[in-house]
C-alpha cells in the first residue's frame, strides 16, 4: 500500500510516499503507524507523539483503530492548520 | 435544473495557488438569480503576527494533500446543506507561498434568508480549521515553523455536532 506524509511528518520521515508491505499483524492504523516507527530512526522521530498524528484512507480521515485492509492509500499527518 | 448554470456551479470547491477575488466570485454566486436573499461572504487573510522573538511574518506556505482537500470540503458543502436551505455555496482555499495581506481562504453561502447564510458560512469555517488538510508554515526572516493547531479551533467545530 502506499503510505503518504504531510507538514513535518514528511520533512522527519524525509520522503513525501513509499510503498510499504507491513506484515499480517498489522491490522490497523495504529498497528501501521507503530511498524513504521520501528523502520529507521526517521520514522521513529516522525511518531515518537503517536497521539498528535491524524491519518486519512483513501482520502477520508479515520480514528487509530481503523482496519487498514483493502487501503490503497494511507496518509498521515500533524493536526491540520487551514483556512 | 432549466438553469444554464447546473447545480455543480452552485456549490462549489476550489483549490488553488493564485490569489482570488471576492467581491467577484459572490457576483458571479449570484448572478442572475431572483431567489437568493442573502449571501454571506467570508475571506480568512495572511496576518502578518511577529514571532516569539518579534521577527516579522516574511510569508505562510501551505501545504495541502491534493484530491483530499476538495473532497474533504466537499463533504463539509453535503453536510451545510443537509443542515440549511442554502441556493448556493462556494469554497476557494489557496495552497503554496502567501504573503501578509493576501486572501488564504473564501467561504459563500447564500440563501433565501440571512440566517441560514450566516450559520452555513460559520459552520464550514468551523469545520475547514480542523477537517480540511492544509497545513501553515511560518515563513521567517530566522527560519521559521510549522503552526501549531489551536484547541479553540477544535472546541469551534465541536459545537456543531458530530462529523
Amino acid at each position: 500500500m502506499k503510505v503518504l506524509y504531510f507538514a513535518w511528518l514528511r520533512e522527519r520521515v524525509g520522503v513525501t510516499q513509499e510503498e510499504v508491505t507491513p506484515p499480517a499483524d498489522v491490522i490497523t492504523v495504529a498497528d501501521l503507524a507503530r511498524w513504521l516507527a520501528r523502520q529507521d530512526d526517521a520514522h521513529a522521530h516522525a511518531f515518537e507523539k503517536p497521539e498528535v498524528v491524524r491519518a486519512a484512507i483513501d482520502r477520508r480521515h479515520v480514528k487509530p483503530d481503523a482496519l487498514i485492509a483493502g487501503a490503497r492509500e494511507i496518509a498521515f499527518f500533524p493536526p491540520m492548520t487551514g483556512g | 435544473m432549466a438553469d444554464a448554470s447546473g447545480p455543480d456551479d452552485l456549490f462549489s470547491v476550489r483549490v488553488q495557488a493564485a490569489p482570488f477575488d471576492a467581491a467577484a466570485e459572490s457576483a458571479a454566486l449570484c448572478a442572475g438569480r431572483t431567489d437568493i436573499g442573502a449571501v454571506v461572504s467570508f475571506t480568512g487573510l495572511c496576518r502578518a503576527d511577529a514571532g516569539a522573538d518579534g521577527a516579522p511574518l516574511a510569508a505562510l506556505v501551505l501545504e495541502h494533500y491534493p484530491g483530499m482537500a476538495e473532497e474533504e470540503m466537499g463533504r463539509h458543502l453535503d453536510e451545510a446543506r443537509r443542515r440549511w436551505p442554502l441556493q448556493g455555496a462556494r469554497i476557494i482555499h489557496r495552497y503554496g507561498r502567501i504573503i501578509p495581506g493576501e486572501p488564504i481562504v473564501l467561504v459563500l453561502a447564500a440563501s433565501a434568508h440571512r440566517g441560514a447564510a450566516f450559520a452555513a458560512a460559520e459552520f464550514l469555517m468551523d469545520w475547514l480549521k480542523t477537517g480540511a488538510p492544509f497545513w501553515k508554515r511560518e515563513e521567517r526572516a530566522d527560519g521559521g515553523d510549522w503552526v501549531a493547531a489551536k484547541i479553540a479551533d477544535d472546541d469551534a467545530a465541536a459545537r456543531w455536532g458530530e462529523k
